[in-house]
């Protein structure tokens, strides 16, 4: 990076985060505070969604999942159109009637205190550790790859983030991601625009994408039923429904997005928005990962992307294997690429000999892809807690070698914009649920106090930043914490979205069955995640299921009383 | 909690151009997801 990308990027962050805090720097009535602007229309809410939800780890990781495994990871997000239908037609109405400011307190409403608890409780729990996540994980990566230090990384990003989310709460938050989400547009179509042309002279967006096809990248849609596949039509709706459901329906960063807005028909038409863009925005992202795929083809390619860990390793007694498989990749790199120009001569002049050079030129990728899993193995045998998964490093390493000066500041500020947005959203849900169902819980007589209360939001909002900023500096310690924390997700939610199905569809179940059987159900999760080796992916089918099982049981065999019908 | 004015019905019309009812607006999106899926499916097939 030269001094225009620190302009460009410094400009561009600074300059969000300084417009949003002092724009709402007057926000002392807590329902704008925790809701944003009354005023609020779709358009921003359904930005501010997307915003929440689009990691920086989006732009890092899934151009990095279409260079390795193609856009078939789009499948995954099949579900969530039909999840967002399902919020817009039953949850959404409710909480707008009630007037909540969270998920939990519907809980309260819908059962008693003490399911609400429960749910607020463990939506802290799991996002509270997942907290630090979503600053490390894409520091980790800008760090290595920039050189810059990792936690001068993890504490600036942080501080911003806290400072204009303390300072506004929910409308600076909205206000900032719309800002963020144009950087990221505009970022990627550049980005686009960038690799179209670094492509070879004649071969073009369609001879590219010809050939990312031939090499398997463009499989979007697999009708099969094999259970050996993770990515298929099938496992897309019916696990992405589920997953979207959980974190749309029941997940305050996203409540607390829609909740807000001049009327009911906003956060609809804010979520209508998601459910149309999503999936051709993921598309769209997956497609850029294969087309670097490509470009790659006709270039000298490294072995090993994240370049950094590799040099580190091929050190000392290790440097001769090391050098002796790069040298071997790039020999088999080079058989690859004439076996390509082979390939596309016979495609682009319909030859018979087109089904034969296609072959070849799958046997060369084969024999790249070998060597390539040989450095990921010279890595563990030389340092077991080596990090092996160099895909995240394909896109970022691509844009700071081929992209000109100005466009690298802007293409890291699309980065950290989105750090900045869905960490922004995180501690907006955590500073209101510690507000509004544990302070607010055990203070009744604060309530009434609209200053107090809007104080107590900003200090608790602050102290969950500074909770991430801690957690994220100690989590550079583990490599495989993220993978862990992801796991800690996954043992809590089914049990949430249990509740919140019983909340819902089974109107005649009370709460003092369903936090039994919420307890219970969760139970249940850990017994079997210390017991069963399944992906950690299905306790959250698990949890949901048992929680609403035994609900009904449990209701079955309480004495019955009569439970107020209110929604 | 907080009390706010009472919300207009929930299947008062969407207020977009074309559409009269919610149900119409989400026959729409589930309409536009099933044309996307069947577009990625023969953008699969033509590239393949």
């Amino acid at each position: 990076m030269n001094t225009l990308d620190w302009i460009v990027l410094l400009v561009t962050m600074l300059g969000i985060a300084a417009y949003g805090a002092w724009h709402t720097r007057h926000t002392d009535h807590l329902d704008t505070y925790l809701k944003g602007s009354k005023t609020t229309k779709w358009g921003t809410i359904g930005i501010s969604v997307m915003a929440t939800q689009a990691s920086a780890i989006t732009f890092l990781s899934i151009p990095g999942q279409g260079f390795e495994s193609g856009i078939g990871f789009v499948q995954n997000y099949f579900g969530l159109p039909l999840a967002l239908i399902i919020v817009c037609a039953v949850f959404l109405p409710i909480y707008r009637k009630l007037g909540v400011y969270t998920a939990y307190e519907f809980l309260g409403q819908r059962f008693d205190a003490k399911t609400r608890l429960l749910g607020a409780g463990l939506f802290l729990l799991q996002r509270g550790l997942a907290a630090g996540v979503t600053i490390y994980a894409p520091a980790i990566i800008l760090a290595t790859v920039l050189g810059w230090r990792l936690d001068v990384t993890i504490i600036s990003t942080g501080l911003l983030v806290i400072i204009y989310t303390v300072t506004g709460g929910s409308m600076a938050v909205n206000l900032t991601q719309k800002w963020q989400m144009g950087i990221i547009f505009g970022g990627m179509i550049i980005a686009f625009a960038i690799l179209i042309a670094r492509l070879p002279d004649g071969l073009g967006f369609s001879g590219a994408a010809h050939l990312a096809g031939a090499m398997g990248k463009l499989q979007a849609v697999d009708f099969s039923f094999s259970p050996d596949k993770r990515y298929t039509l099938w496992t897309g709706i019916f696990g992405g429904l589920f997953l979207s459901l959980s974190y749309f329906g029941t997940d305050q960063s996203q409540v607390q997005r829609y909740i807000g807005g001049a009327a009911l028909r906003e956060g609809r038409l804010g979520l209508m928005f998601n459910a149309l863009l999503k999936v051709p925005m993921q598309f769209s992202i997956l497609l850029l990962g294969a087309l670097v795929f490509v470009f790659y083809q006709f270039q000298p390619a490294p072995v090993f992307y994240n370049r950094v860990e590799w040099q580190q390793h091929a050190t000392g007694t290790n440097a001769v294997a090391f050098h002796a498989i790069e040298e071997k990749h790039a020999a088999l790199h080079a058989a690859k690429q004439e076996k390509i120009r082979l390939w596309l001569d016979a495609y682009n002049h319909h030859r018979p000999t087109e089904p034969a050079a296609r072959a070849d030129m799958l046997q060369a990728q084969a024999a790249t892809d070998a060597v390539r899993k040989e450095a990921r193995d010279a890595l563990t045998a030389t340092d077991r807690f080596a990090d092996t998964k160099d895909s995240d490093y394909v896109f970022i390493g691509f844009i700071l070698e081929q992209f000109p000066h100005g466009a690298i500041g802007l293409l890291i500020a699309v980065m950290i914009a989105a750090a900045l947005g869905s960490k922004a959203g995180e501690l907006n849900a955590l500073g209101t649920t510690t507000t509004i169902d544990l302070w607010r819980y055990f203070r009744p007589l604060a309530v009434h106090d609209e200053a107090r209360n809007v104080r107590a939001a900003k200090w608790f909002t602050a102290l969950w930043g500074f909770v991430a900023i801690g957690f994220a500096l100690f989590a550079g310690f583990s490599e495989n914490l993220i993978e862990a924390i992801n796991i800690i997700g996954s043992i809590f939610y089914g049990v949430v979205l249990g509740i919140f199905c019983v909340a819902f569809f089974l109107k005649r179940i009370g709460g003092t069955a369903v936090f039994w059987a919420a307890v219970a159900g969760q139970i249940l999760v850990f017994i079997l995640f210390f017991t069963l080796h399944i992906s950690y992916l299905w306790y959250n089918l698990i949890g949901c299921a048992a929680c609403v099982l035994f609900s009904i049981v449990l209701q079955a065999l309480l004495p019955s009383r009569s439970i107020t019908q209110k929604f | 909690m907080n009390p706010e004015p009472p919300e207009p019905h929930s299947d008062e019309s969407p207020g977009v151009p074309g559409f009269r009812t919610w149900r119409g607006i989400y026959l729409f999106v589930f309409g536009v997801f099933v044309l996307v899926v069947a577009l990625l499916a023969l953008f699969s097939r033509w590239f393949a």
